[in-house]
Formats: C-alpha cells, structure tokens, sequence
C-alpha cells in the first residue's frame, strides 16, 4: 500500500507490452448502424455521446446498415476499394524501394487507408487538406499521378519539390493538399486560418485539418480549437487514432480524457467518433462534416478510430514495443478485406475479379516506379541541382544567398 | 503632407493597403474594436468592418498558425503579436513554417504575411515588454526583418512588407512610437511633429526593403545602428564631437551591405550598436561582415555597443539602456585606437 501522506505520480501504461497477449477489451465497439445521425444543424451539446461512441456502418456480415448507410453507389464504392488497394500496393513498393536505397525514408497506411481514401471524396474540388504524413490517399484518391509521388520520394531530378523535402512530405495546391511540414500539429491550425479565410471571402471552399493521436497533446491543436470554435470556421478537425505515436500508446496524449473527441466539447464544438477502418462510415461522417462546413454551421471534430499494423515509418521496429500480433487481435478489421466483402455481397465484385484487380493494380505501380526511377532515385541516376539549394528561400534571391551560391559553385 | 507620430504612420499603413487590397487583414490581441494597446489600428474595424480587422484569443501560435493559413488561401495578413516577447509561442510557427512554406513546397505555397510586434525597452516594461529579438529572426532563412526608426520609414517600409511575398518581421521600437527618443530620458521627450521624418504622405508609398539610409554624414567612424539607437547614435556624435557616419540599417534582412562597406572605406573605423543583447546579437553578425569586406581599410577593431547580456531589468531600466553616453565611449574608443 502507498502511503496515504505521500503524493505518487501517474504514469499510464498500454494494457500489454511485448510478450503479453494482445488485449482491446478496453475498446469498446458499438455495433454497426446503432449510433443515430443527427441532423447537421444539431446542438452541439445534444449529440456530447456522439464523442464516447464508435458510429460504424459495415458490420460482421458486411452489410451496410443503419441511419449512416446508403450514401454511395456501386460505382463510387469500386473505385474506393480501388484507391485503398492502390495505396496499399504504392506502400508495399515503396518500403520495399526504402530498403533497398532507393530512398531514405517512407511512412506506409497499412491498415489506415479507408480514412484519407474515403474522406477525399467528401470534399470538393477547391477545398483544402492539412495533412500529416500518413493522408497519401487523399492524392491517390483525387488521382495524383503515382508517378509524381514517386519523384518526390526519390528526390530525383523530377521531383516537384526539388529534392528539398523528407520523402513522402508531398505538396499539391491543385490535388487540395497543403505542403506537408514534418513538424507536427502546426498545420492543425493553419487549416483553421484558410478556412477563415474562405469565409472572410464569403466563399464556398472548406478546409480539413488532420492530426495523429499523439500530436493532440501540441500546444497548437489547442489553439486550432479555440480559434475554430470562436469564429466558427468552416473546417473539419480530424484526428486519426490508429493507437501508436511511434512507441508511445494513445493513453499518453488521451491522459484522462476518455476519448480524443471529447477534446471538442469543451470548446462547443461537434466531436463524433468514426471507425476508422469502414469506408462507408467515414464518408459518411466526413459528408455529415463537410455539409456542416458548407452551411456556415462551424467546426466538426472527427476521431477516427484506427489501428496502425505498420511501423511507424521505416525508421522503428513496432515489435520492441506492442506484441508483435497485436494487429490481428485489432477488433475494427481490415479496411480493404471489408469494403470488398461489402462489394461481394452488394453483387458488385467478386473473388475472382479481386484478385484480377490486385494484379493490374501492382502492376500499374511496377510501371509507375519504372518511369520514375527513369529519372533517378536519391543515390544513383538523375537529381536535382545544387542549385536548387538556393532558390526559393524567397521569391526574390537577396545578395547574401546569391553569394553564397556562387562560393557553392553554382 | 502630414505629421504623423509612428503609431499614427503605421496605422496609415494598414489603411492604405487595406483600402486597396482587399486581401489585406489585420488582427491579433485587442486589435479590433479598442485598436491595440499602441493605438496602432484604432479605427481600422469601424473602417473596414469586424472581418477586416479583428480581435484573436491570446495565443500567438494560433495568430501566426492562422495567418499563414489565410496567406496559403491568398489573403495578405498583417497581424499584430503585442509586445515582441510575446513572440515565442508563435516561434515554431514562424521560423519552421512561414519561412519555409514557399521553399518546401517549390512555390505551391507561400506565405504573404507581416508580423507587426513592438520592440525594445524604454517604457520600464521589464523583461517580459522590452526585448528585442531581431536576431531570432535574422538567423531563420525565409524571413526578412525590418526595424524603421522614424514615421517616415515606418508606413513606407510596412506598405512594402505587407506588399511583399515573403513573410516580414516589422520590429516597431515602441520608445520612438511618440517622438525621436535619443536616450536622453531625463529630458522632455521631443514629438515627432518637430522633426522632419515626423513629415508622412497621406497616400501609398513604400521603401525598398533592404536598402540602408544615411542619417549623418561623417569622415571619421562609421555608427551602423537601426530602430532607436539611430537616435541615440545621432546624439553620441553631437555630444562628443566626433564626425561621425550614422547609417540606419531599416533592414536586416535582407542586409545592405553595400551602404555599410561604402561608408567603412570612407571612415576606416565601425562601431556597431543595438539595444538586444550582445552576444550572437545582429552586431555580431556585422561585425563580422565588415571584418570579410572591409578588412584592409579598418584602422581598428569594430566595437560593439548593445543591452548587457542580462535580462532586461526593470529598475535599472537606464543602466541597462545603451544610450548615447555609452555609445560616445565606444565613438572615443574607436577614434583613439
């Protein structure tokens, strides 16, 4: 017993370790189609459990049930079975390239990939992506070209970004997509500063803020919330708890909270919870969102509740820290095998035209590595110029940095 | 032509130039309806209504993070931060995002923003309302820095900042806000309607950022100084006697050296002053530039005059201060070397 005079501190810890069985008893999953949806000019203090809850529209069977069903055609679910397939297939190559020199880092979505596939078509064109660095689906999904993608991971002589950014840190103006920092939560509220913007201009665009579970605990999340909840900008806040911060469980971040959403309530503003892992339920959720947005209804947080299989990036190994099948015991499932079982039942796809499928599709990302690595990868054929060093640090080259380009050689 | 204080001249500054874009918003903490706690936009959200100009929560990393998401859509920002201490929160925000937004991004995205704060001591505001954190900005790459020292200089150099592409520090020293402060704070203060900088067109006109003035013209040593020490610079070389070339930098970044090499021909002799602190202060960084450019016209060392390395003191506010007393020993020093 501790001494009842002596003060003790708190230090949470994850329910196993490595070595111990993998346990989410402590997860608690309501069942599919069981949360009601509001309507989306709801109070936001009548819809406080909506932050404690997990809505979800597939369930075991893969039928899609309840008041968040019902959204999306036969087609538009094919070509989101589609882009989390090719995500997949671009992570799997890519960490394979990663380990092979070709580049010197990559971050995969292994298992997260319904959550920036499905939640891009619940924007428009014109709208604006924060993102972190695990969002790559919203450039597959709003069909970036692969090949781009890759020239920027190979910091080769076609890289967009001029060999300047960590790989995968991509920048799309015209995909919606906000250069990626690498630092973290800052872009949380820049995302409110754009949608501000888009409403000083009384403008029809919105903005997505995105964020990992651990990066909440910055100091700029909080500040997101407070100027998001002040002058009701039109963004959706989203947070991605795929339950891992690199070693670091979410207990660390979350603290005594409950839950990430219930972050929201204290500042007034909407918090729903997501399965992360159900394409359907977070279209849904991010429609419900962005239609709030658009009506000049404010700021939605959304949770989405997620399980990171993959390591953190290239750069850790997840068994020094979690039990090494702590994936399989994940009770929300595979993103992919669910939407297809989806797919099956609806008559819409099949085994057969699946794995048809998933042939052509690692086969387009074969090609799409041939012709980027055609013009380099970080250690071998084409890069950009050490002259690139020295542009655009500003618009206009001052005297110093010129100077100092010229001592470079160039 | 009109007299106008600094605060006024600064105001004029966002009014012009939200009177002709209007992309241009201000805000930042009690901006908008009471107008800053300098005055400094008193008037504006009347002007241009509460979307044009408004009050934030106080949370500069939040100003800053906001304002270069609004600049990412296409609007030009011009936020406050109150006093330049209260910078830091904001610092991730300015050094690893708004300067290198345009660079990462190959010019997808860039960061049109002014961060208007008020600097430097003068105004007994102790530690935490009197530093002067130029150097955190000049040592960032993606930044330029500007410090004006007169009416004049500040409405043309904030229109050409909140004008420009890249991302600006605009240090206002808050002591020259009512008149020419040359450190003497025992006597009455002169307004700035009594001095001829104090003279401040009423329309749009702006100075080239990273151009140097001559305030003096002089033989003898060459003074490199900006923002108030201008003034106190000025009244060290009247005082002593000593010919003096003071030249106001106005910008730090990017740096006119040209003017500063210029001048050190002439002279053979640089003392360089400024109220931060001194060590790895900017006079550092002139120092040295003069040692690489001028070396073989230098009759003796540069001396650097600046706030001693020790918070900014509250009491001892004078002693702290490097006024023109200290400055005229650093002019008879270098003269005697």
């Amino acid at each position: 017993m501790s001494d009842p005079d002596r003060l003790s501190l708190h230090v949470p810890e994850p329910a196993v370790r490595p070595g111990g069985e993998p346990d989410f008893s402590n997860v608690k999953i309501p069942k599919a189609g069981s949360v009601p949806r509001p309507d989306i000019d709801v109070a936001p203090e009548e819809i406080r459990d909506l932050a404690y809850s997990i809505i979800r529209v597939l369930n075991r069977d893969g039928e899609a049930v309840g008041p968040w069903a019902g959204l999306l055609s036969d087609d538009e679910l094919l070509a989101g079975l589609r882009h989390m397939m090719m995500l997949r297939a671009f992570d799997a190559r890519m960490v394979m390239a990663q380990r092979q020199g070709k580049t010197s880092f990559y971050m995969q979505h292994l298992g997260e990939e319904a959550v920036s596939c499905a939640f891009r078509k619940a924007l428009n064109k014109g709208d604006m992506n924060f993102p972190t660095y695990r969002q790559a689906g919203l450039l597959i999904a709003d069909e970036y070209p692969m090949v781009e993608m890759m020239n920027q991971i190979f910091s080769n002589e076609s890289d967009p970004l001029r060999g300047r950014q960590l790989p995968i840190m991509y920048s799309s103006k015209e995909h919606g997509f906000f250069t990626i920092s690498g630092n973290l939560a800052t872009q949380y509220v820049q995302a409110v500063g754009w949608a501000m913007a888009s409403a000083i201009k009384n403008d029809t665009k919105i903005a997505a803020a995105w964020i990992g579970d651990g990066s909440t605990a910055e100091s700029d999340f909080h500040s997101a919330l407070v100027f998001a909840s002040t002058y009701k900008a039109p963004v959706i806040l989203n947070i991605v708890n795929n339950q891992w911060a690199i070693s670091t469980f979410q207990g660390i971040a979350r603290g005594g909270s409950g839950t990430f959403a219930a972050r929201g309530l204290g500042f007034g503003i909407p918090a729903l919870r997501v399965d992360g892992n159900d394409y359907l339920a977070v279209y849904a959720v991010a429609k419900w969102a962005a239609e709030r947005a658009r009506r000049n209804l404010g700021p939605t947080l959304i949770e989405y509740v997620t399980y990171r299989v993959g390591a953190h990036s290239t750069s850790d190994d997840p068994s020094a820290y979690r039990p090494k099948t702590e994936s399989e015991a994940w009770p929300l499932g595979d993103p992919v095998l669910r939407l297809k079982k989806h797919l099956i039942l609806r008559g819409a796809w099949s085994e057969e035209r699946h794995t048809q499928a998933e042939a052509e599709i690692v086969d387009a990302v074969i090609q799409a590595q041939k012709q980027a690595e055609g013009h380099g990868t970080l250690h071998a054929g084409g890069k950009p110029s050490v002259r690139d060093i020295f542009e655009g640090v500003y618009a206009e080259m001052p005297p110093h940095i010129r100077r100092q380009r010229q001592k470079a050689g160039y | 032509m009109a007299r106008m204080t600094m605060i006024e001249a600064v105001r004029s500054a966002m009014d012009v130039s939200m009177g002709r874009d209007d992309n241009v918003v201000v805000f930042g903490e009690d901006v908008g309806y009471f107008g800053g706690v300098f005055r400094c936009t008193q008037g504006l959200q009347a002007k241009y209504g509460k979307t044009r100009c408004f009050d934030a929560p106080i949370s500069e990393s939040g100003i800053v993070g906001t304002a270069i998401g609004m600049a990412a859509y296409g609007l030009k920002p011009c936020v406050e931060i109150q006093f330049a201490d209260y910078m830091y929160p904001a610092y991730d925000q300015i050094t690893q995002e708004a300067a290198r937004i345009r660079y990462r991004s190959n010019g997808d995205f860039t960061c049109p923003i002014v961060l208007r704060m008020p600097t430097g001591g003068g105004i007994f505001g102790g530690q935490t309302h009197s530093q002067s954190p130029e150097a955190l900005f000049t040592h960032v790459c993606g930044l330029k820095v500007v410090v004006p020292s007169n009416p004049y200089d500040a409405k043309g150099l904030l229109i050409a900042s909140i004008e420009d592409p890249d991302p600006v520090m605009f240090l206002e020293p808050k002591r020259l806000y009512n008149g020419p402060f040359d450190g003497h704070h025992d006597r009455p203060v002169i307004p700035w309607s009594k001095h001829d900088l104090g003279e401040v067109p009423e329309g749009h006109y702006t100075i080239p950022i990273g151009k140097a003035e001559v305030r003096r013209k002089g033989s003898a040593v060459t003074v490199v100084a900006y923002g108030t020490m201008v003034h106190v610079a000025l009244a060290a070389a009247e005082e002593t006697g000593i010919d003096a070339e003071v030249i106001d930098l106005r910008s730090l970044l990017p740096l006119d050296l040209d003017a500063i090499v210029q001048s050190i021909e002439k002279t053979g002799r640089c003392v360089v002053v400024h109220e931060a602190t001194l060590t790895s202060g900017f006079g550092g960084e002139i120092a040295s530039l003069v040692q690489e450019h001028c070396f073989y016209h230098l009759e003796a060392p540069v001396v650097r005059v600046a706030g001693w390395d020790t918070p900014y003191p509250h009491a001892q506010e004078w002693d702290y201060f490097p006024g023109p007393a200290r400055v005229g020993r650093a002019l008879v020093e270098v003269m005697e070397a």
